[in-house]
């Protein structure tokens, strides 16, 4: 069998079940693929013996029958999750040479049920950044191009290893996580699918924490139904997250029946942006009548505090960075500064955070730090708190006059070049039709739907009811049969 | 709100990240830039709303009030910089 990378989830794990292929022959081509592809910098952390061994011990597995969905099937692991003895550093300078004692949920959930770990992928700082230029190991880049440039442009972030890995097919799947877009933007900017689960859906135990009452992982993959297969894996109550939900989770693969009709799709007014770009705009309808042509009900609908999203996401998550962020302090883990004669105990902190912390986590921290601090508590953070359940209740009206999933644009524009956007807020606005699942709690997917006029890929979100990834997956496998997005970046690495 | 250097250096401190004096008016100015872009919300009204505690409907869960773990000071101070006798050292915090 040729090009074992560029199987999916599903395609594999059907001929290693049928024993077409082992799982030793694919983790061993994606190895290949991963040591000749340096040039996009999104493996940082290479596991080759893990690798192999899961490999192994996974054949093993599927030769006795006892073979789950994810089993020797060869997966990237952002570098945000904490994997045993395997260094852990969310592209940070302060948790150089840091390796975990323990295993995240997650990854635990995933290689018990038999799945290779690659090695660990690139990403923004403490997934702080949209373009994948915030790492302590250099920028991850995009393997498509626009047209025949040859200008290196961003996989997007913070999942940027992620996505090019997947997009490069240099893994059959990766993790990622979703903060404000994290997962959704990059994927659409590889023209791979991403998913951003529920709030509470999958456990945040061991993942290194940005924004605790935002962040959720998600599968990364190359298409919809392997999106359905690697969630139910990473899915399920985790006692070790208090605000893990202790809920059923569904066989999410047999819900893809593409049957939508009948279903109610809302078209939020409020994500037709000023000066959006005409391929945007053209997308999104032709997403909508995609739909529409599917049997579903299209409605216009209003979410009015769409505009106040990203101003609130500026407050609440640098306020939890700051938080989170203050455990790096030198003593327990990582970077410790050298210290001058004389150096107290404050100094150790200050030093060591001034040399571990790159300036865009820098930056959030100490924006976090003043809009919690003493007589600014009020006037930003509870104001933004307020606007969050504002924006929830939003979404919460729209559900209860029955909308099913909301379609939107996935991204403002296709990617853009590597070096090109330097400046903070205009870096913000790549997640301005992401920003407001995160801070609603809401699931939502982003599916490849087209190319723009330099041939780089193009995607939609849709966005769906809580806890109903698996009615969402499914609008989606709708979305992506009526697109039928093929497109692969030509190789050049 | 134009936030001027004195605050940054405030700021700074109470981060506990160092930042040398000449980068202070960068910073201060970076400040101003984001927390202008926040300021929008003070267009919102938002009288009667309570601020958001939790996406979801539930209570946090507690767990029992027992010892679940434990007896790992191995595991614990392996990724230490300085570990000494089965401690964190840290530079002399009590003169």
């Amino acid at each position: 069998m040729t090009d074992l990378t560029k199987l999916t989830i599903a395609g594999a794990r059907d001929a290693m079940r049928k024993g077409d292929v082992t799982s030793a022959e694919i983790t061993a081509a994606c190895l290949s693929s991963i040591a000749d592809a340096g040039a996009l910098g999104a493996f940082v952390h290479n596991t080759p013996e893990i690798a192999t061994d899961q490999a192994a011990a996974a054949d093993v597995r599927i030769k006795l029958g006892d073979a789950p969905d994810m089993c020797g099937i060869p997966l990237g692991i952002k570098d945000l999750f904490c994997t045993k003895d395997v260094p852990s550093q969310a592209a940070s300078g302060i948790l150089e040479g840091f390796k975990p004692q323990y295993e995240s949920t997650v990854t635990s959930q995933l290689f018990d049920a038999g799945a290779v770990m690659l090695g660990k992928l690139n990403m923004d700082e403490f997934a702080m950044g949209s373009s994948n230029e915030t790492s302590v190991y250099g920028n991850a880049v995009n393997p498509w191009r626009r047209g025949n440039e040859d200008t290196a442009l961003t996989p997007g972030g913070s999942s940027g290893g992620s996505a090019a890995a997947v997009a490069a097919d240099l893994c059959l799947a990766a993790t990622g996580t979703d903060t404000g877009g994290s997962i959704r933007q990059p994927a659409a900017f590889v023209g791979i699918t991403g998913l951003k689960p529920t709030y509470g859906r999958v456990s945040r135990w061991g993942i290194v924490a940005f924004a605790s009452s935002l962040d959720q992982a998600g599968p990364m993959t190359k298409d919809v139904r392997d999106a359905a297969i690697m969630l139910r894996t990473m899915c399920g109550h985790d006692p070790k997250d208090s605000t893990s939900a202790d809920i059923a989770v569904p066989d999410f693969e047999a819900a893809l029946t593409g049957d939508i009709k009948g279903k109610t799709i809302g078209i939020p007014k409020e994500y037709r942006m000023d000066g959006m770009p005409a391929e945007i705009e053209k997308l999104w309808a032709d997403g909508t009548a995609m739909l529409k042509d599917a049997g579903a009900i299209i409605k216009d609908i209003t979410l009015p505090h769409t505009k106040y999203a990203l101003p609130a996401y500026y407050v609440i998550a640098p306020a939890e960075a700051s938080s989170n962020l203050a455990r790096y302090d030198g003593v327990r883990f990582g970077h410790r500064a050298k210290l001058a004669q004389g150096d107290g105990i404050t100094e150790m902190y200050e030093k060591t955070r001034a040399e571990g912390f790159g300036p865009e986590v820098q930056r959030r921290v100490m924006v976090g730090t003043y809009v919690l601090s003493a007589g600014f508590y009020d006037a930003y953070y509870n104001r933004a708190r307020r606007v969050r359940a504002l924006i929830k209740r939003d979404f919460d009206e729209v559900f209860a006059d029955g909308v099913d999933a909301i379609l939107t644009p996935a991204t403002p524009s296709a990617a853009f070049g590597l070096g090109e956007n330097m400046d903070p807020i205009q870096m913000y606005l790549n997640d301005v039709f992401t920003v407001t699942v995160n801070l609603a709690g809401l699931p939502g997917i982003s599916v490849p739907a087209g190319l723009d006029a330099q041939g780089l890929p193009l995607g939609l979100q849709l966005i769906g009811r809580p806890w109903e990834e698996a009615e969402l997956l499914n609008v989606a496998y709708a979305l992506e049969g009526a697109a039928g997005f093929v497109a692969k970046p030509a190789k050049w690495w | 709100m134009s936030i001027d250097t004195e605050t940054a250096r405030r700021v700074a401190k109470l981060a506990r990240i160092k930042v040398e004096d000449d980068a202070l008016p960068a910073l201060a100015s970076e400040f101003s830039a984001i927390l202008g872009f926040i300021e929008q919300l003070n267009e919102v009204d938002v009288d009667g709303i309570e601020p958001m505690t939790s996406v979801t409907p539930q209570r946090l869960k507690r767990r029992e009030d027992v010892v679940t773990d434990g007896s790992q000071q191995g595991a614990v101070l392996a990724n230490a910089p300085d570990a000494r006798e089965g401690f964190f050292a840290v530079p002399k915090v009590v003169e």
